[in-house]
C-alpha cells in the first residue's frame, strides 16, 4: 500500500525537515503533515506545519481529521548532548508513547508507521559481537539515559506492532550520522585540530551519509517493509583510520583507567563527550546492514567515503561560511501562499513540483484555459465560475487526480463544496473526495479559533 | 588467547531480550544474506574486522618469521587437510603463558600451503577491554570469540578461524600437567561449525608447553594488574612485560589432522551428537598428541 497522507513528527529536526522536503517532490502523496514543537528549519512548499507541544499529546485529533495512512517518527533524540536528559526522556518515552497512542485503536486510519531509532540501542560494550544483527539484542542493561530511552522507546513501538496487526512497522536503527549538514557529537569531534582517543584503544567506527539516511527514511515510507534494519554504510572503520582520512593526526589523550574524571574536566574545557559516545570510544560497534540492502536499498556512499566527504566540507566550510541566510519560518506568508486564491504564478510552481514535465505543460495549458474562460465569464458579467451549474474549475473532467488535489488548497470553502458535489455526482474517485474533504476539514480548522 | 569462559561458541547466547520486537518485526531473519556482504574497498587497508595488512605484514616479515624459521624451527605435517576455500574452523591445544601457538599455526598455512589464506584467530572478550590488546590483536587477526562472529566469518565470509576449546583453562596449566588437555568447553565450537556447515580441522601443536612453561599463577598480581592471568615463567614477570615474550628454543611440531564433516544441517540442533562430536574431536587430538610427543627424542631438537 502506497503512502498517501503522511504526518511526520519532528518536522523541525534536521530529518524530518529533509524528508519532508523529499517526499514533498513526491507527486503519489497527496498531503504531508508536520509536527513539532519548534518552527522548522527549512524551507517547504506544500508541508502543512501544526505546532503541537513536546509530548504530542493532541497528535490524536491531527491524525484522525487529517486522516493519515502513514506516520513517519523522526523525533528521537539520540545524542545527549543536545539537549538535557529530562527533556531527552520527555520526547522520546512520553512522545513515542503518545505518538503511538495516537496511531492506535480499531478505527485508526494508520497503516505505516515508520520509526527512526539509533544503533545505541545495541550499546558498546566489551562482549559485543563484531557486527550487531537486527536480531540481537544489547548484552547487558543501558548504563547511560539516552540508551535507556531508546530501548524504552522500541519496545513501546515492539507491543504497538504486536497490537495493531493491520499495521506494518517499520524501525531504522541508523549509525552514527555524517555529512556536510548534520551536528552531532562525532562531527564536532572530528571538527577539533587532533581526534581525541583513548590511549590503547582503537575502536570500530561505521557511519551513514546524511543523504542516506534521508533515502532510507523515503524508501521505507514508499515501501511495505515491516521490521527492523539497521542503517549503516559498507565498511566499518578504526577510529585511528578515520582521523586519516580527515588528514588528522589522532591524539590518545584520555587515560584508559578513569576516563570518567578525564572526560568531566575537558567538558568544563568546552568538549563536551556525552556518555553514550565515550563507551563508543572506547569498544566501538559495528552493524550488520544487510537486511535493508535485500530489501533493495542501495546506499550512496560508503562509510569510508561519508567520513572524506566530512573531511572534504570541513577544509571548505571556513570558506563558506558567510553564505546565505538561514531559512526563517514565517507563519503569515506561508499561509499567504498557501491559501490565498491570489497566488497564481507562484501556484504553479508549487503545483508542479514533483510532476514530470509534461504534467506541468499540461497543468499550464489547463491554467491559461481556465484564466481565459474566467476573463470571458467576468466580461459577461456572471461572476465567480464557482457560481456555474458545472464544475468550479474549467475542465475539470479532463484533470486526473494527481492534478486535482494541488489545486484544492487555492479553491474557496463554497467551491470546495461544491466541487465535491460534482465530484460526487460523477465520476467519484475516493481519492478526490477524501482530499477534498481534507482541505475543507482544514479550512473550517483553520477559520475557527483554535481549541485550548 | 583463549575461548571465553563466559561466552561459549554456541547459539544460545543470540536471543533478544526484546523478544516482542522478535515476533513480527524480524521477519527476514533466516532469509541468506551471503549476497549482500560489503564490497572490498581497494583503497583501505583494513578489513572491517579491524585487521591491518600493514601491521599484519611487518609482524609477518620480522617477529614472527624469526620465531617460525629459526628460534622453533617449526615442522609442519598434513597442511593439506587444511580446505583451500570454503570455511572451516580449525581446532588447537593450547598452552602458554602469552600463548605462542596461534601465530605459528597462521604462518604454517601461510608458508606450507599451496594456497595460503589469512587465519582469524578467535580470542577472549577480555582482550577488548584492555589497553593496548584491544589496539593490537584485531590489527593481526584476532577476533572476539563470539557465536556471531564465528559464524559470520564461517559462513558468510568463508574464511578460516581457529579456536582453542579449552579456553583459559588451557593457558592456565602448569608445566607438569602438559599436553593433558583439558575439558573442551561446552561444545559450543562444534555446534558453530555444524551451523555453518563447514568442516572441523583438528590441530595438534607440541613445543609450546615447552616454550613458555609455566611453574605457577601469581594470584595477587592478577587482582593487582586485572589481567586475566600472570602466570610465573622462567622470564615473567622478573623481566617486566616483554618478558611475556621470552620464549625458550623448544622444536615445534604442528599437525593437522583429517577434517570431519558434517552433512545434516540440521544436526546443530541435536545436543547429544554436539556433545558426542566434540569428544570425538578431543580424543583424536589428545591421541595424536601422545603420539607426537613419544616419538620426540629431545625437547629442543625434535
Amino acid at each position: 500500500m502506497p503512502s498517501r497522507r503522511v504526518l511526520i513528527t519532528g518536522l523541525s529536526t534536521y530529518w524530518g525537515g529533509r524528508l519532508a522536503k523529499a517526499l514533498e517532490s513526491d507527486p503519489r502523496v497527496e498531503v504531508i503533515v508536520g509536527v513539532d514543537n519548534e518552527e522548522p528549519s527549512v524551507e517547504l512548499e506544500r508541508t502543512e506545519y501544526v505546532k503541537v507541544g513536546t509530548q504530542h499529546a493532541l497528535l490524536r485529533r491531527v491524525v484522525q481529521a487529517a486522516e493519515i495512512d502513514t506516520v513517519v517518527d523522526t523525533r528521537l533524540v539520540i545524542d545527549s548532548a543536545t539537549t538535557s536528559s529530562r527533556k531527552a526522556h520527555e520526547n522520546n518515552v512520553i512522545g513515542t508513547m503518545n505518538i503511538l497512542a495516537a496511531c492506535s485503536g480499531a478505527d485508526s486510519c494508520v497503516r505505516k508507521l515508520v520509526f527512526k531509532s539509533s544503533t545505541h540501542f545495541y550499546g558498546s560494550e566489551q562482549d559485543d559481537p563484531a557486527f550487531f544483527d537486527e536480531t540481537m539484542g544489547r548484552p547487558h542493561p543501558p548504563q547511560t539515559p539516552i540508551e535507556r530511552d531508546i530501548l524504552e522507546a522500541e519496545s513501546a513501538v515492539a507491543e504497538f506492532t504486536d497490537t495493531s496487526p493491520r499495521a506494518t512497522v517499520t524501525i531504522l536503527r541508523f549509525a552514527n550520522v555524517l555529512g556536510p549538514d548534520v551536528r552531532t557529537s562525532h562531527t564536532r569531534m572530528f571538527a577539533l585540530p587532533a581526534v581525541p582517543m583513548i590511549l590503547g584503544f582503537d575502536p570500530r567506527y561505521q557511519f551513514v551519509h546524511e543523504d542516506d539516511v534521508v533515502h532510507a527514511l523515503e524508501h521505507v515510507t514508499q515501501r511495505a517493509l515491516p521490521g527492523v534494519f539497521n542503517v549503516a554504510a559498507d565498511g566499518v572503520l578504526a577510529l585511528s583510520e578515520v582521523a586519516g582520512l580527515l588528514g588528522k593526526p589522532y591524539a590518545p589523550v584520555l587515560p584508559p583507567w578513569g576516563t570518567g574524571v578525564a572526560v568531566s574536566a575537558l567538558r568544563r574545557l568546552g568538549l563536551g563527550i556525552p556518555p553514550e559516545m565515550l563507551a563508543q570510544l572506547r569498544f566501538g560497534r559495528g552493524v550488520d546492514n544487510r537486511r535493508l540492502k535485500a530489501a533493495g536499498f542501495v546506499y550512496g556512499r560508503t562509510s569510508r567515503e561519508a567520513v572524506i566527504a566530512l573531511g572534504e566540507h570541513m577544509r571548505l566550510h571556513p570558506l563558506l561560511r558567510s553564505g546565505a541566510e538561514p531559512y526563517r519560518y514565517e507563519r503569515e506568508v506561508e499561509e499567504f501562499l498557501r491559501r490565498s486564491p491570489n497566488v497564481r504564478s507562484g501556484g504553479v510552481e508549487e503545483m508542479a513540483a514533483g510532476l514530470s514535465l509534461e504534467q506541468v505543460g499540461e497543468l499550464r495549458r489547463l491554467l491559461a484555459a481556465y484564466d481565459s474562460a474566467r476573463t470571458v465569464d467576468e466580461e459577461r458579467g456572471d461572476g465567480e465560475i464557482g457560481e456555474q451549474p458545472t464544475a468550479p474549475v474549467q475542465h475539470y473532467d479532463a484533470l486526473t487526480a494527481a492534478e486535482v488535489i494541488p489545486l484544492l488548497g487555492s479553491l474557496e470553502r463554497d467551491d470546495l463544496l461544491a466541487l465535491r458535489d460534482y465530484e460526487s455526482g460523477r465520476r467519484e474517485r475516493r481519492t478526490v473526495l477524501a482530499a477534498i474533504d481534507g482541505a475543507l476539514s482544514r479550512r473550517d480548522a483553520s477559520e475557527r479559533p483554535p481549541a485550548a | 588467547m583463549a575461548e571465553p569462559v563466559r561466552t561459549p561458541l554456541s547459539s544460545r547466547e543470540r536471543r533478544s531480550p526484546n523478544r516482542g520486537a522478535q515476533s513480527r518485526l524480524a521477519v527476514l531473519a533466516d532469509e541468506d544474506l551471503r549476497n549482500h556482504l560489503p564490497a572490498v574497498e581497494p583503497a583501505r587497508t583494513l578489513t572491517d574486522w579491524g585487521r591491518s595488512e600493514r601491521v599484519e605484514g611487518i609482524m609477518d616479515r620480522t617477529l614472527v618469521e624469526f620465531l617460525y624459521r629459526y628460534w622453533f624451527r617449526a615442522e609442519v605435517e598434513g597442511i593439506a587437510n587444511v580446505p583451500s576455500a570454503g570455511g572451516a574452523l580449525l581446532v588447537s591445544n593450547h598452552s602458554g603463558a602469552l600463548p605462542p601457538d596461534a601465530t605459528m599455526i597462521g604462518k604454517a598455512i601461510r608458508e606450507e600451503h599451496p594456497r595460503p589464506r589469512p587465519l582469524n584467530i578467535t580470542v577472549e572478550h577480555f582482550f577488548k577491554g584492555y589497553p593496548g590488546f584491544s589496539t593490537l590483536l584485531p590489527k593481526i587477526g584476532c577476533v572476539a570469540a563470539h557465536p556471531a562472529n564465528v559464524h559470520r566469518l564461517l559462513y558468510d565470509e568463508e574464511q578460516l578461524v581457529l579456536v582453542f576449546p579449552e579456553g583459559r583453562k588451557g593457558t592456565e596449566k602448569l608445566y607438569k600437567d602438559r599436553y593433558r588437555l583439558r575439558r573442551f568447553g561446552r561444545g559450543g565450537f562444534v555446534e558453530a561449525a555444524m551451523r555453518a556447515r563447514v568442516p572441523i580441522v583438528p590441530v595438534c601443536v607440541v613445543g609450546a608447553e615447552e616454550a613458555s612453561p609455566v611453574f605457577a599463577q601469581l594470584g595477587l598480581l592478577r587482582r593487582l594488574t586485572g589481567l586475566l592471568y600472570v602466570p610465573l615463567t622462567p622470564t615473567f614477570p622478573h623481566l617486566g612485560p616483554l618478558g611475556m615474550l621470552g620464549y625458550l628454543p623448544a622444536k615445534f611440531k604442528l599437525r593437522f589432522l583429517e577434517p570431519i564433516s558434517f552433512d545434516d544441517p540440521e544436526a546443530h540442533s541435536d545436543k547429544g551428537l554436539v556433545q558426542s562430536t566434540a569428544h570425538e574431536v578431543r580424543a583424536r587430538i589428545q591421541e595424536s598428541l601422545f603420539e607426537m610427543v613419544s616419538k620426540r627424542e629431545s625437547v629442543w631438537l625434535g
